[in-house]
């Protein structure tokens, strides 16, 4: 029992970055029907933008933590969308209307060209952070086990919440959310009620890349270190994640995450760690046989 | 704009996609304040025309001139989206495009999409919820409801678009279009599939359109009735080509309009929907 809660607290915090870096998947293909994957890598970005304002900070003397995370926080959450923006505006919407296929081939080079970009700017050995925040609640002790919270995962658990709420509130109140909730129905119709669809894909973007780079952020805070590689796997995983939750779907997106992330952490925790991917693959192509939209996914309906 | 400025001026369009001449050199224009009919045969490219207007369709050669009180504009010139937002056109479809999942209300709120982004700051106010941004959302609602009440789809507002019946779908697509205030209405087909009697309430509506709103309404449409019974000037189409242009009573009587829909020969293998409109024409 205390080792279940363990991994479910484990299994959670995992989950939580997933899903934050699925909905940038799912959006973007909600509203162009293009697997954009180079998302991963504005992931990596991320924590990189991280890891450099983290260190620079603590040349600067700010030691406090609180204040340091805050400015981490709006420093990568501001820098990060630049990139996802640019990628849009630079590769994308040249070849909008062309082939699905040459959309996804664009992504796949974009997503190699990002990752040597920053191997080439900062090397490609792993990047260390000392922990930012360390220790936690202890509960649950027995002889030999006690179950950890720590104070970190209660951080993440508590943005996310937070950073979900904001989303939320973004998509469903504002007119640009509502902008965006049309130009994912019709493209087309949604020009014609004067919506300017450039810019909502734009939009689009910058909202992925935001929610990727706090995913990239609790991914350094996290495990500590960080290298250019890193949004590879993530990236695959979070697209797992969307595809999981029913691609499109934005709760789907967040759902789809936290059962990887769970499925993974109870994986390892009672069989073996080394195929933890095989599992959360595996439940994936089960849920894609049985139910091919997802587990939210509206099925497409065409009307003749 | 000068009271002999008409509202808006099609001058030599061609439309020709490939091999195939859509449109030939066709030119009209469409009084402000007034019902315009395009009218003609299945292929005479009706609705070409109006996807060359909303920016569907790049003209092979023609102008198109919004004669707007803010200015012209030359509507195969300008980025779609700014059809709808500065010239005011706004269109509905031959088979129906509405939001399909979000509700009635909704599809009414968005059309005013500019007028709400200009009151949230580009969205920050309608993210912290600002007195500004309720206040424009309040408002966006009230027309919204006018509409809603126009169009008699008040109960049904909070229902998803895509469950609403056909004829609701038509009327909703109206009330959308009129949402985002425009100086022309572009309406495709409007009573297709329609029953008689939904039929004369849509005559309704577009003639308190006309009056009330004092708009411009271009209108394609294959319903006789709708056509000779609200038109204050038709323009027939055949085979991409304007062949008669007047007002209902003169297209009528036309030799040339009665034989692109009898063809030369005796009238006697009609299909029965021919036979109908031409009755209605005679």
């Amino acid at each position: 029992m205390e080792y279940f809660t363990q991994q479910l607290i484990n299994g959670l915090t995992l989950g939580a970055i997933y899903g934050m870096i699925a909905i940038g998947y799912t959006m973007v293909y909600g509203i162009i029907g293009m697997i954009n994957f180079a998302h991963g890598e504005i992931f990596m970005i991320g924590a990189f933008i991280s890891i450099i304002a983290f260190l620079l900070l603590g040349t600067l003397g700010v030691t406090w933590v609180p204040l340091a995370l805050l400015i981490v926080l709006l420093v990568a959450m501001v820098l990060t969308p630049i990139y996802g923006w640019a990628l849009e505006r630079v590769a994308y919407r040249p070849l909008r209307g062309s082939p699905r296929l040459a959309a996804l081939i664009t992504a796949i080079g974009m997503s190699i060209f990002l990752q040597n970009y920053v191997q080439l700017l900062q090397g490609a050995r792993v990047k260390p952070l000392q922990p930012v925040i360390s220790g936690g609640f202890e509960f649950m002790r027995t002889e030999n086990f006690s179950v950890v919270l720590s104070y970190l995962q209660i951080l993440i658990i508590v943005l996310t919440v937070i950073l979900m709420a904001v989303f939320t509130l973004l998509i469903n109140r504002t007119s640009m959310g509502r902008a965006q909730r049309a130009c994912e129905q019709d493209l087309g119709m949604a020009s014609l009620v004067g919506v300017n669809v450039d810019r909502t894909i734009s939009f689009t973007f910058v909202v992925g890349a935001t929610l990727a780079s706090f995913a990239g952020l609790v991914f350094l805070l996290n495990y500590g270190v960080i290298d250019f590689y890193i949004g590879f796997l993530a990236g695959i995983k979070a697209f797992t994640a969307a595809v999981l939750g029913g691609i499109g779907s934005l709760p789907g997106a967040m759902l789809g995450g936290i059962l990887i992330g769970l499925i993974e952490a109870f994986w390892s925790a009672y069989f073996t760690v080394e195929y933890k991917d095989v599992a959360a693959y595996s439940i994936l192509v089960l849920v894609l046989i049985f139910r091919p939209t997802g587990l939210l996914g509206k099925p497409d309906i065409e009307k003749v | 704009m000068s009271a002999g400025t008409p509202l808006l001026g099609v001058e030599h369009l061609t439309m020709r996609f490939g091999g195939l001449l859509a449109i030939d050199d066709v030119s009209f224009e469409a009084a402000d304040k007034k019902i315009t009919a395009i009218i003609g045969p299945n292929g005479a490219g009706k609705t070409t025309v109006f996807n060359c207007l909303t920016g569907f369709y790049q003209p092979t050669i023609g102008r198109l001139t919004l004669h707007h009180p803010k200015g012209d504009f030359l509507l195969e010139r300008i980025e779609g989206y700014r059809i709808a937002k500065d010239a005011g056109v706004a269109r509905t479809f031959q088979n129906i495009r509405l939001f399909p999942r979000m509700t009635v209300l909704e599809n009414l709120v968005l059309a005013q999409h500019n007028v709400l982004m200009r009151a949230s700051r580009y969205t920050f106010a309608g993210l912290l919820g600002m007195k500004v941004y309720r206040d424009a959302e309040a408002k966006a609602v009230e027309l919204a409801r006018y509409w809603l009440d126009k169009v008699a789809l008040t109960e049904q507002a909070d229902w998803e678009a895509g469950n609403l019946p056909y004829g609701d779908q038509r009327r909703l697509e109206i009330a959308r279009a009129m949402c985002i205030e425009p100086t022309i209405l572009c309406l495709d087909e409007p009573a297709a599939g329609l029953n008689p009697r939904e039929s004369a309430v849509l005559n309704e509506l577009l003639l308190f359109i006309r009056d009330e709103h004092e708009i411009g309404l271009l209108l394609v449409e294959h319903d006789m009735s709708v056509v000779m019974g609200i038109s204050d000037h038709i323009v027939v189409l055949d085979y991409g080509r304007k062949i008669a242009d007047g007002t209902p009573d003169e297209v009528r009587r036309d030799p040339a309009v009665i034989r692109a829909y009898l063809g030369e020969e005796d009238d006697e293998e009609l299909p029965p929907e021919v036979a109908r409109d031409l009755d209605e024409l005679r």
